[in-house]
């Protein structure tokens, strides 16, 4: 009995809800609560970085200007951005937010052991991801004055958070219970159209206004390659529920968010940089990540990801994506 | 060769079909013109409205914007007791009509009252970057870059009266407007507060019209 009870207040404290606004609010913003027991950081703001004298003013200069490049990434287009991804697109709220993958954890926890390419990784290697796959790019170079000012932002906004507790409330997007029913692509397309198309475009494609990006793609030669973290469906399920659509953080159900998550990576999108011989080759070497993926299954009688499509992106891989061995 | 030449013809009349949108009623801006008649008093010939009546300008929106929301107030999704009379005078044509020619205007528009600098800062920040600490998104984020509009579901806010937008955020705050899609806008809306409302307002109503 005891357990019983004990174990009821764990469920009743993690599903219970926060309303962050008087509860006469008739859109609600419904994100988990954040876990007492868990470490929490309130990261500072772009005013806080004006307001604060103590910041010499060539730092505060470094900060504006990662800032610049994470918030706006598409003045690299061409150079390391090969697709209509910005940071800020997938890391809602300046990187700064509990559930929007907020990027300061990035700073506190590394370097440490990645599994995702089986080395221990600093935060330079870590951007550097982002740029492989999210961004379907070629990363910044280490110690380059983009990549410097990258890390400063994260830096920042990590000020005062304690360095390498890995037990994050809120670090990156939260998980969604898996729901009753296997999530299903046809339900999930139903839910696009009612719920995203106003702003990702009936065919996924995103929109942009005098050639700028204003709703990033979601899926197809624009979008986040194959190797990217949202293609992953736990993870695309975590963002859709706590992100989506944009200012209703918590409005879908867990059903209804693994169902556009199956939705948006069943299409397809550029090869993962990490492909070699074919995509079912691909996702049996990186089973840890693509267990997780549409990638190398069959769907619609074609393989996703059976194809040599990079996007904008005229090369494969980044030389960055190489293996460490510290010898 | 006459077969050949009635081949072309159907593959040009084809065409034409085809670009054309054979549903919509095309609008007739001249008659759109005498239908502004009726519109005249608030919203001036040339669309610039009107900012002590909090009337907003209409030669910034797209025809088709107009046209929902000319709908909308017949339908009571906008609950307004100065447009239910007007709008209660158009059918679906006139509506069309006026709307395409309010849309094919381009007002003059006298610069908006001089705000202090800093309400126009905290706007500045509403409009380009949000206040993601309570949840609001920058309305750049939806109303496109500069706040100029996307397409015509989001409309332009720079350049519109700061008495309409700050009139229209109270509005869905007591829900007189409710005629967002996917209840976008009220979301917003209802997390700003007073201060809020009155600095984006400014802001947006002090930025150039593209």
């Amino acid at each position: 009995m005891k357990r019983f009870l004990a174990v009821s207040m764990v469920l009743l404290s993690t599903f219970s809800v926060v309303a962050v606004q008087a509860a006469e609010t008739k859109v609600p913003v419904n994100l988990p609560e954040l876990e007492e027991d868990k470490y929490q950081h309130q990261a500072p703001t772009m005013a806080d970085l004006e307001a604060d004298e103590s910041i010499h003013s060539e730092l505060k200069r470094v900060i504006r200007r990662g800032y610049d490049l994470f918030t706006n990434t598409q003045q690299l287009r061409g150079k390391n951005v090969f697709n209509d991804m910005n940071c800020s697109s997938c890391h809602m709220g300046e990187g700064r937010m509990p559930f929007s993958g907020p990027v300061w954890p990035a700073v506190t926890t590394l370097p440490d052991y990645r599994g995702k390419n089986n080395h221990v990784n600093n935060i330079e290697e870590r951007i550097s991801g982002c740029f492989s796959f999210s961004m379907n790019g070629m990363p910044p170079e280490y110690g380059s004055d983009d990549m410097v000012a990258l890390v400063t932002y994260h830096q920042w906004l990590a000020t005062g958070a304690k360095v390498y507790d890995t037990n994050i409330a809120g670090r990156g997007y939260g998980s969604v219970p898996k729901p009753a029913k296997a999530p299903s692509y046809e339900r999930g397309e139903k839910l696009y159209a009612e719920n995203c198309a106003i702003c990702h475009g009936a065919d996924g494609q995103g929109q942009k206004v005098d050639g700028k990006v204003q709703f990033p793609p979601l899926w197809g030669d624009n979008s986040f390659n194959w190797g990217a973290g949202l293609v992953r469906l736990n993870t695309a399920a975590g963002f859709i529920k706590h992100n989506m659509p944009l200012g209703q953080p918590g409005s879908l159900s867990d059903q209804e968010a693994w169902d556009l998550a199956q939705f948006m990576n069943s299409h397809e999108r550029p090869q993962d940089p990490r492909f070699e011989k074919s995509a079912k080759h691909t996702r049996e070497k990186y089973l840890n990540f693509h267990q997780h993926t549409m990638y190398g299954k069959e769907f619609k009688g074609k393989v996703l990801g059976e194809h040599n499509n990079t996007g904008e992106k005229p090369f494969l891989k980044p030389d960055v994506l190489r293996p460490r061995i510290f010898e | 060769m006459k077969t050949r030449r009635r081949t072309r013809w159907g593959l040009m009349l084809g065409a034409l079909l085809w670009l054309s949108p054979v549903t919509a009623i095309s609008a007739d801006v001249d008659k759109g013109k005498e239908v502004a008649n009726t519109c005249v008093a608030c919203h001036g010939m040339d669309g610039a409205g009107q900012a002590q009546g909090k009337f907003p300008r209409l030669d910034i929106l797209t025809a088709d914007y107009i046209t929902k929301q000319l709908h909308d107030f017949k339908d009571g999704k906008r609950n307004s007791p100065v447009m239910a009379p007007f709008v209660g005078m158009l059918d679906d044509e006139k509506m069309q009509n006026v709307a395409a020619y309010y849309a094919s205007q381009s007002a003059q528009v006298p610069a908006p009252e001089e705000a202090d600098d800093a309400l126009l800062k905290r706007g500045e920040q509403l409009a380009l970057h949000g206040d993601w600490d309570n949840y609001v998104p920058s309305c750049r984020s939806c109303h496109g870059p500069d706040n100029q509009g996307v397409g015509n579901t989001f409309p332009p806010l720079a350049g519109q009266h700061a008495s309409y937008i700050a009139g229209e955020l109270k509005a869905w705050q007591s829900g007189d407007r409710a005629n967002d899609p996917q209840n976008l806008m009220l979301a917003v809306a209802e997390r700003l507060s007073a201060e809020d409302i009155e600095a984006v307002s400014a802001y947006l109503a002090a930025q150039p019209v593209k």
